[in-house]
């Protein structure tokens, strides 16, 4: 059965550094949840305290309702993905996936011809039958992380831990292994945590995402929410790029240079007048060729589908991301000037976002 | 930051130490002799390179060996057969495997300790370790010696239970072991630093109590390196002459060593014999280094690249 | 900071094993070197001094500085000149030389003084030539020198080959087509890099070179006053029940082992640090 873990109050400090500030996350049985953060923010730390590995200053680390905190890992029956794999290197790929089974109490111990059945059935699950007899120092990153992989839920873990698991992979691969980790965590009963600085893994591939930053829980929500409904600016500007388009705010209307859009609802009531910032996604930002238009165009730079293009706007660098085919007929051209259309943005109350409900504001 | 550094992309699998890698910079070589390069100085440096070693090394092992085969093979296996010769050789070799053996077992442990482990004292312990290289071997010998006769302070303790080390061959494997202990650590530590936590941590979290993570995780991967540091601690034991002298009784068939030996026979101007037991000496060190030279390509065998 | 190679849990078995570690090597390594100063200073402080103030004591510590530093002249220049060929040349031969070079760390020290005597002795083949011209290697100063070159000739060139093949020869061919010569090369160039394992090198040969026993042994003659070096009248004097005197002048050994040593971990910390861990990674 998967684990329900309660992570309650956590703290770790590592002398004057604080990796962990009253950290309080629950995850429900069967859940793939991604950790998300920048380099430390204390996600690995986490990680390592669920596992056991680490101990917290204070806390508990309930699985399945039970308090781990004092619990040797070994007895956890958790299941750890390392970020550089840490395969066992003098042992063959049956081997390392075999050690969990071998390792145990004689007891407890399945038969070898039961060990033989369950490594030849993990080496089917992640595709690797094949290489059964290699060394890892013979695999490719990919490769191994799928013995990793393997190994790690040899022991049949109620929870799976991976710390950064594509990590160490190029981007190619890495979206590969994302796809195929997900459509396994749906095969396995297993409740999985995944701890990685990359958004779009994260939003791809897990069922809720915990954001963190310096230590602290920013937010906790399904991939949906926290990008349509970021509690705070750390969260909007993690999860994508960002154009920070200033505004106004007069008696309940919003306008934004060069134009006045009135708000949906409640933005008198929640946001005080004056000058603020609306964030906006380069890609629900347009622009319309104009000759008294507030933005001038810098450059124009296509990527792929869509075309880059900076522009000055009341002394800040901005872009937006308009589909590449759209710009022939806009009249748009460096050096020219344009008025910034945002469709869809959020107001936050103030710089770090004390607001429980930050404002959303669409083009209706 | 803690998590800058473990996020850091690094290659997966780092490749194997080649702590010993002699290869030149670049082969500029067009037939047998390096082509103009624009270095100069390789005539200079390779004459003095090889007039040095002719006058301090090869010249006298040119005329150890000569002596040596003077003596003819009769001779050589009337020398092998005195009883005399074999005691000391016995002595040598069982002292130097028992001291070598000592050192290998605590040596990986100060190893493991200096590496896994955190506590106060922790870089003076590692600085420590080199004391035996450090020290010179006369001054060991007495110390050791002092420190085990019976009214020393170790040998006080020993003396009570009937353990005499001092003027025994007891004494003998105490300083033999002292000799060796650093050639064991010092070739474990960097293994081991080498071998990430991760992998004791993932054996951990599959279930694996310290006792199978030491036999099965730990051993195999630094077993390359402490066979190498036993086989350097062997072969330094059985050359260790200083350090022996004092602690021991030098008592023919004893606890006579073969270095003594071999001064014993100098002092009785027998050079050939001396020659010829050198001679054996240096064979027996050679198939040590070559031991050696083995255990490393297997440590740098493909699997563990 | 956290550090990556240290077990996270420090339980008790773990306690217990840093325990027996520190109990070993306080057996085996503290208690010696306690032992000398004990000695030395069994008798109070005038023992001690006038143990070191004897003139063959004296003597014994004026011949040893001068066959170290003998010694580490040839050592640097020896070393230099391996690690230039051997390290920035390839040629035929070049592995023997190496292993060669590696003899004498494999060789008993007795061994090392036998073969010395075996060529330059009384009997030995340059024996009838050095007598005829009146020249006296072993039972003398220019032996006991040759036999601590022989102990000591690898420290420094193996400390500089592997130094020079990873610093590679891009400085130096820069240099040469800058215009320069190429003692000025040398000089300007690589002795700088070179200069912080030069140091440790030296350090390494110095330590075994004052402190060599048993090739000196064999070839001195053991003539007091005229052909003892420190170890030596050591010897001479624990062999005489003289221990006061004999720990005096090892206790000065051993602070010049605790100086090498502590220079060598502060050099290994500073400046050898990143190249070693380079070097092993």
């Amino acid at each position: 059965m998967p684990a329900h873990v309660a992570i309650q109050g956590v703290s770790r400090r590592f002398g004057d550094y604080t990796a962990l500030h009253d950290v309080t996350l629950e995850i429900a049985p069967g859940e793939l949840v991604a950790v998300l953060g920048p380099s430390g923010s204390g996600k690995t730390t986490l990680l390592r305290i669920v596992a056991g590995l680490e101990m917290p200053d204070r806390g508990q680390v309930l699985i399945n309702g039970e308090d781990n905190v004092m619990r040797p890992p070994r007895e956890r029956g958790v299941g750890f993905v390392f970020q550089h794999f840490a395969l066992f290197r003098h042992m063959t790929v049956f081997e390392n996936i075999a050690f969990g089974l071998r390792v145990r109490p004689r007891a407890e111990r399945p038969s070898r011809a039961d060990i033989n059945k369950r490594v030849k059935e993990l080496l089917d699950l992640v595709q690797l039958s094949w290489l059964e007899k290699r060394y890892p120092a013979e695999l490719s990153g990919g490769q191994r992380q799928r013995v990793a992989l393997a190994r790690a839920l040899a022991i049949e873990p109620r929870l799976l831990l991976l710390d950064e698991p594509f990590g160490a992979l190029d981007a190619k691969v890495r979206k590969e292994l994302g796809q195929w980790l997900r459509e396994l965590h749906h095969g396995v009963a297993v409740t999985g945590v995944l701890v990685t600085h990359d958004q779009e893994e994260a939003l791809e591939l897990s069922d809720r995402i915990v954001l963190m930053s310096q230590g602290r829980v920013e937010q906790v929500g399904t991939p949906n929410e926290v990008y349509t409904r970021p509690r705070n600016p750390f969260v909007f500007e993690f999860l994508g790029e960002t154009s920070h388009i200033p505004c106004r705010l007069l008696a309940g209307a919003l306008a934004t240079a060069g134009g006045a859009q009135t708000a949906q609802n409640g933005v008198a009531a929640a946001v005080a007048d004056g000058e603020s910032t609306l964030f906006v996604r380069p890609h629900d930002l347009g622009l319309r060729a104009d000759p008294s238009g507030p933005a001038t165009i810098r450059h124009i730079t296509p990527s792929g589908p869509w075309a880059r293009v900076e522009f000055l706007l009341e002394g800040r660098s901005l872009y937006a991301a308009l589909p590449l085919d759209s710009i022939a007929g806009s009249g748009l051209t460096p050096g020219g000037t344009a008025m910034p259309l945002p469709r869809r943005g959020v107001l936050f109350a103030d710089g770090r976002g004390t607001m429980d409900e930050p404002l959303h504001w669409a083009v209706s | 930051m803690t998590e800058a550094g473990r996020e850091a992309p690094s290659p997966a699998l780092p490749a194997h130490p080649r702590r010993d890698a002699v290869l030149p910079v670049r082969q500029r070589r067009v037939g047998w002799f390096p082509r103009h390069s624009i270095l100069p100085g390789f005539g200079l440096s390779l004459g003095i390179t090889l007039l040095v070693l002719s006058i301090i090394v090869l010249l006298p092992l040119a005329a150890m060996m000569g002596d040596a085969t003077s003596l003819g093979w009769s001779g050589f296996t009337k020398l092998l057969a005195s009883p005399r010769v074999q005691g000391a050789f016995r002595v040598s070799l069982v002292c130097s495997l028992l001291a070598a053996v000592t050192s290998a077992i605590f040596g990986l442990l100060i190893a493991w300790v200096l590496v896994r482990t955190r506590f106060p004292g922790r870089r003076l312990a590692d600085a420590m370790v080199d004391l035996p290289f450090a020290l010179p071997t006369a001054v060991a010998g007495i110390a050791l010696s002092t420190l085990y006769a019976p009214n020393g302070w170790l040998g006080a303790l020993l003396a009570p239970l009937g353990i005499h080390v001092a003027y025994t061959v007891a004494g003998v494997y105490v300083a033999l072991t002292f000799v060796g202990l650093p050639f064991v650590v010092r070739s474990v530590q960097p293994v081991l630093q080498d071998l990430e936590a991760e992998q004791e941590e993932a054996a951990t979290t599959l279930g694996a109590n310290p006792l199978q993570i030491f036999r099965r995780v730990l051993l195999p991967a630094i077993l390359p390196s402490l066979c190498s540091g036993f086989a350097m601690a062997f072969a330094r034991a059985l050359g260790e002459y200083g350090s022996v002298i004092f602690i021991s009784s030098n008592r023919p068939m004893q606890s006579e060593i073969v270095p003594l030996l071999i001064v014993n026979r100098l002092e009785e101007f027998d050079f050939n014999g001396a020659a010829a037991i050198g001679t054996l000496m240096l064979v027996l060190s050679f198939c040590v280094l070559l031991g050696i030279t083995l255990l490393q390509r297997l440590t740098l065998s493909p699997r563990h690249a | 900071m956290r550090d990556r190679a240290a077990s996270p849990h420090q339980g008790g078995w773990t306690i217990a094993l840093i325990a027996v570690a520190l109990l070993f090597m306080t057996l085996f390594l503290l208690l010696p070197l306690v032992t000398v100063f004990a000695q030395a200073f069994a008798s109070g402080i005038p023992a001690y001094l006038a143990g070191i103030a004897d003139p063959n004591a004296l003597s014994a510590i004026r011949l040893t500085l001068l066959v170290a530093a003998v010694t580490l002249v040839v050592n640097v220049i020896f070393g230099l000149a391996a690690s230039w060929c051997l390290a920035r040349f390839a040629f035929p031969g070049r592995s023997l030389i190496l292993t060669v070079l590696d003899l004498p760390f494999s060789v008993s020290p007795v061994v090392a003084g036998l073969m010395l005597v075996l060529l330059y002795g009384r009997q030995g083949w340059f024996g009838q030539w050095l007598e005829t011209h009146d020249l006296r290697i072993i039972f003398a100063l220019p032996g006991m020198i040759i036999a601590t070159i022989f102990v000591t000739l690898p420290f420094v060139a193996r400390e500089l080959i592997p130094l020079m093949q990873e610093q590679g020869a891009e400085e130096e061919e820069a240099a040469i087509l800058l215009g320069a010569s190429g003692w000025q090369t040398f000089l300007r160039v690589t002795l700088p890099k070179l200069r912080w394992g030069l140091l440790y090198g030296v350090l390494l040969s110095n330590a075994r070179a004052m402190g060599e026993f048993g090739a000196v042994s064999v070839v001195s003659g053991n003539i007091l006053g005229l052909t003892d070096t420190m170890p030596l009248h050591i010897r001479a004097m624990y062999d005489d029940y003289n221990i006061v005197a004999a720990f005096a002048v090892a206790s000065l050994l051993a602070c010049l082992a605790l100086l090498t040593l502590v220079a060598k971990t502060i050099l290994e910390r500073r400046f050898l640090g990143a190249q070693r861990e380079a070097r092993i990674a």
